[in-house]
């Protein structure tokens, strides 16, 4: 079981990495990575939501949405299936207002930092796309935690690198037209051709 | 400026000068990662712009009577019903393409081209110019989606749709495919050539929403 959960952390930070291997949540991540320490922040972030958001839509899914799940109703054959992206979007929603206010409260420096972008998550990719990829892996409860918490790192991990490699970024000379966004995709690229290189890992 | 030509800014501003992808960096998410081919990427902006046009239409209807501090709730809530049904409807007419889309349907909800041109476009406009705002960007998104996908199918394995248009040199032709097309990192690649055109054809679209380095971060004419 341990050496499991282990493989669909190591799995979700390096091979499938949402960032760089789905492509998700690159809006934020464009937009967030000038400074390192902001990124750093942002990517805790996600991090906790995503170890949090992910089993609570596990729990949501299995006990309420799940075909047969409200069998102990009478509510034989009923197939909630389709309301799970108002569930997951809401419990999403939700729990970012909550993190909000309880960072308000207790860490006003990272809540400063990172100011606008928090309400953002939100609407980031990633953590919709890996409540999304949960159920469709049909991952248990324990499992869900893992690939919550692996997932979240990753793309903590991802923005961390990009953000400190364009902080030498802007010291070097990049083509007119290049410029900013330009390169910084280009960079995102070579970044994920690396991480395409774990892909042969297997276990 | 008379009606007409309001609608028709409106229509043909976003997409080449205030593209949603390559100037706005908005709903790369959902997007990219199903332009390895053609057909996908199709259904993908079918889908998008069909999400666009009805929450923007619905949300502009409903600009005055929803109150403002619960508005993104509304916002998301009216979003995800056009997606399920989105998702539905492909699971009925077209499960394959449905199985290929897989999470990045339900993802559409989340794609930041859809909440942006909500909250700064349908808030503040009548249903028409919305729903021509909803198409267009959805259509400035397709675009670009198009673009990558046709890119990366034509060079990654010699075909478009499915028909072969290089013939493969492992099938008897001369046409010998690029694996890296067919990887996610040629997106990323193929999008910064986009705007490397785009800027360099149109010196204007400079991007405002990302914060370029000091050295060349000239405000520009308009303002903004």
């Amino acid at each position: 079981m341990a050496t499991e959960l282990a493989t669909i952390v190591f799995r979700s930070v390096f091979i499938e990495n949402l960032a760089l291997n789905f492509l998700l949540g690159v809006c934020t991540y464009i937009a967030v990575s000038q400074r390192v320490e902001t990124a750093f922040g942002l990517g805790v972030a996600v991090t906790l939501v995503q170890t949090l958001t992910v089993p609570i839509n596990n729990v949501i899914y299995r006990q309420l949405l799940s075909p047969g799940a409200l069998d102990w109703l009478g509510l034989e054959a009923l197939d909630l299936t389709f309301l799970r992206f108002i569930a997951f979007i809401g419990v999403i929603a939700a729990f970012v207002q909550v993190l909000e206010l309880v960072l308000e409260r207790h860490f006003p420096r990272l809540e400063q930092a990172l100011g606008t972008y928090l309400p953002l998550l939100t609407v980031n990719c990633a953590i919709l796309g890996a409540s999304l990829f949960m159920v469709q892996r049909d991952y248990g409860f324990t499992e869900s935690v893992a690939f919550g918490f692996g997932s979240g790192a990753g793309w903590a991990l991802a923005i961390v690198l990009f953000a400190s490699i364009r902080e030498r970024l802007k010291e070097s000379e990049v083509p007119d037209g290049l410029q900013g966004l330009g390169i910084a995709f280009i960079v995102t690229g070579l970044l994920a051709l690396g991480f395409v290189g774990l892909r042969g890992i297997e276990f | 400026m008379n009606l007409s030509s309001t609608y028709r800014k409106v229509f043909l501003d976003p997409l080449v000068d205030n593209n949603p992808i390559t100037l706005q960096v908005l709903g790369l998410c959902s997007a990219l990662a199903v332009t390895s081919q053609l057909l996908p990427a199709i259904i993908m902006s079918i889908a998008v712009i069909a999400v666009l046009a009805f929450a923007n239409v619905a949300v502009s209807l409903l600009r005055h009577v929803m109150p403002r501090s619960i508005r993104l709730i509304i916002e998301v809530t009216l979003i995800a019903s056009a997606v399920i049904v989105v998702d539905e409807f492909l699971k009925a007419f077209f499960p394959e393409v449905s199985t290929v889309l897989s999470v990045f349907v339900g993802l559409i909800i989340t794609n930041c081209i859809v909440l942006a041109r909500v909250e700064t476009f349908a808030m503040h406009n009548n249903s028409f110019s919305s729903l021509l705002d909803g198409i267009a960007n959805g259509l400035g998104y397709s675009w670009i989606l198009l673009t990558v996908a046709s890119l990366r199918e034509l060079f990654g394995s010699g075909s478009l749709l499915g028909y072969s248009v290089l013939p493969m040199a492992e099938a008897g032709g001369w046409y010998e495919p690029n694996q890296l097309m067919l990887l996610t990192p040629s997106a990323f690649f193929i999008i910064a050539g986009l705007i490397w055109l785009i800027r360099t054809v149109r010196p204007a679209a400079i991007d405002q929403n990302v914060v370029t380095s000091a050295s060349n971060a000239e405000p520009n004419q308009d303002g903004n």
